[in-house]
């Protein structure tokens, strides 16, 4: 689900289109828009705070088999969330996992790992070697 | 005070409205502003209003900053406007910024501490000289250098302190805290809320207190212990799961202030912290939040409260711009009544000293 939520729609429907087909799913509930309050900690490890809200957007679904699948996904994206419920459900049967994981799961938590590997390695580059007076020339 | 209503003006209304639309616009020859490009490219702009907007989402903000024609206050309230449509789902885990994807963390009391000095992408050491290359539109600059990464922790330098028994340690505590979007301040004010008037608190307002306290006005004598700025995982249990889910990650900055205090009856000397937290890559506010935070605690630390930034209610009833704004603005509305009353009554008086 932390990889779905990090994907747009685009990105998640390019993968599901390499996919198998997915059953048909009826809404339970949504896609809709709320606020989420993100806490935080006094001092970055005490009592809670309220930090401020942002935006989430729910889906529920059932698919035609029956399995109920649930997302809430950071932003305003109605197709990411609705897509996010029925990979939620879909990715609960056995006999579908194994496909799904490796055509959009996976994929998709590749190039977010590269993208995050891309960001440290920009910030390796900013960090800061001292050089002591003894050692320079 | 009172306000009367008036009828009529709705012509003229629509009209400014309309004037208001194309002044906006500017000149139509010119492309207009996408809100891509907002975020993309006015990115301080847009987490400045995510933060005083109490709301985030990077492309409502961009949407309000180029609705209020780049006033980033009005593009506060607007964000703060909208977030009263949606409903609330609930609160988050705590973020732990300890666990942060640092793009920028320095400390300015250890040199070398672990995990390192990583400047990240910071206006610091620039010249503030116009770069006059920006004015020729049409250059992509080269992509910033990389280099190995190593995967050692970036330990949070207030731990290294308490570690040593140097710093005073937050409590552990899990306490429900107090929402002031949902219930009215009140005084005195424990430290959550005070935390959260702040993060959503206006930048200038707190930069100028937190000043004052350096400047003598609260006694702080403040080190940066740490400053780190990067995206942090945001946790949700939605209450039909039962169990916390990933919502994605958003971008924070965070500040520890590392203060002196000669210690009390109950406390020995030690270090005491004040603490920043803001939405988005905003250093200049977590720092004068962590300053003010800080001087705030004065009461709690046995401390004399003297200093306008040490008083809450005077930080917390006022740092608010959105509110600030309204009640300054709405001097704008009519005092019509009010102000024949005020008139009637100066020209009595001046009638009785000056017999007019």
């Amino acid at each position: 689900m932390g990889v779905l939520a990090r994907a747009d729609a685009d990105a998640i429907a390019i993968r599901l289109a390499e996919a198998p087909a997915l059953p048909r799913h009826i809404r339970l509930r949504g896609p809709e828009t709320g606020l989420v309050m993100a806490r935080g900690r006094q001092g970055g490890d005490g009592a809670p705070f309220n930090l401020g809200e942002m935006t989430v957007t729910r889906c529920s679904v059932r698919l035609a088999d029956g399995a109920v699948g649930h997302a809430y996904v950071a932003g305003r994206d109605a197709r990411q969330a609705e897509l996010a419920a029925v990979l939620d459900a879909a990715l609960q049967d056995p006999v579908r996992r194994p496909a799904l994981l490796s055509a959009v799961i996976e994929p998709l938590a590749e190039a977010q790992a590269a993208r995050v590997t891309r960001e440290a390695a920009k910030a390796a580059a900013t960090r800061v070697e001292f050089f002591t007076m003894a050692t320079m020339r | 005070m009172a306000y009367v209503a008036v009828k009529g003006g709705e012509r003229a209304i629509e009209a400014a409205h309309a004037w208001l639309a194309e002044e906006r616009r500017g000149d139509p020859a010119l492309p207009e502003l996408s809100l891509a490009q907002i975020e993309a490219q006015l990115g301080l702009a847009v987490d400045r209003v995510m933060a005083e907007g109490a709301c985030h989402d990077r492309g409502l903000a961009a949407l309000a900053i180029k609705q209020a024609r780049g006033d980033l206050i009005e593009a506060a309230f607007l964000l703060r406007a909208y977030r009263t449509t949606l409903p609330r789902f609930g609160a988050s885990q705590p973020v732990e910024t300890g666990a942060m994807r640092i793009r920028r963390r320095i400390s300015a009391t250890y040199k070398e501490l672990p995990g390192g000095q990583v400047l990240g992408p910071t206006f610091d050491y620039t010249h503030r000289l116009l770069d006059f290359a920006l004015a020729a539109e049409g250059s992509v600059p080269a992509p910033a250098p990389e280099a190995a990464t190593d995967s050692a922790a970036t330990p949070q330098v207030t731990g290294l302190l308490a570690q040593e028994g140097l710093m005073a340690p937050e409590l552990p505590s899990e306490a429900e805290p107090r929402d002031l979007t949902r219930e009215p301040l009140d005084f005195p004010a424990e430290r959550p809320l005070r935390l959260q008037a702040l993060a959503r608190g206006d930048e200038g307002f707190l930069l100028s207190l937190g000043y004052s306290t350096q400047r003598g006005y609260g006694n702080a004598h403040p080190f940066v212990g740490e400053i780190r700025m990067g995206a942090v995982t945001v946790e949700f249990e939605p209450p039909e799961l039962g169990f916390p889910i990933e919502l994605g990650e958003i971008t924070v900055t965070e500040c520890q202030m590392v203060n002196q205090f000669a210690g009390s009856k109950k406390e020995p000397p030690q270090f005491t912290r004040g603490y920043g937290l803001v939405f988005g890559q905003g250093e200049r506010k977590a720092m004068a939040m962590a300053l003010v935070d800080r001087a705030l605690r004065a009461a709690e630390l046995g401390e004399p409260v003297e200093a306008p930034a040490q008083d809450q209610e005077f930080v917390l009833y006022h740092c608010d711009n959105v509110e600030a704004t309204g009640f300054v603005e709405h001097l704008k509305l009519p005092h019509y009544v009010d102000f024949q009353s005020e008139l009637e009554k100066i020209r009595l008086l001046r009638r009785e000293a000056i017999g007019e």
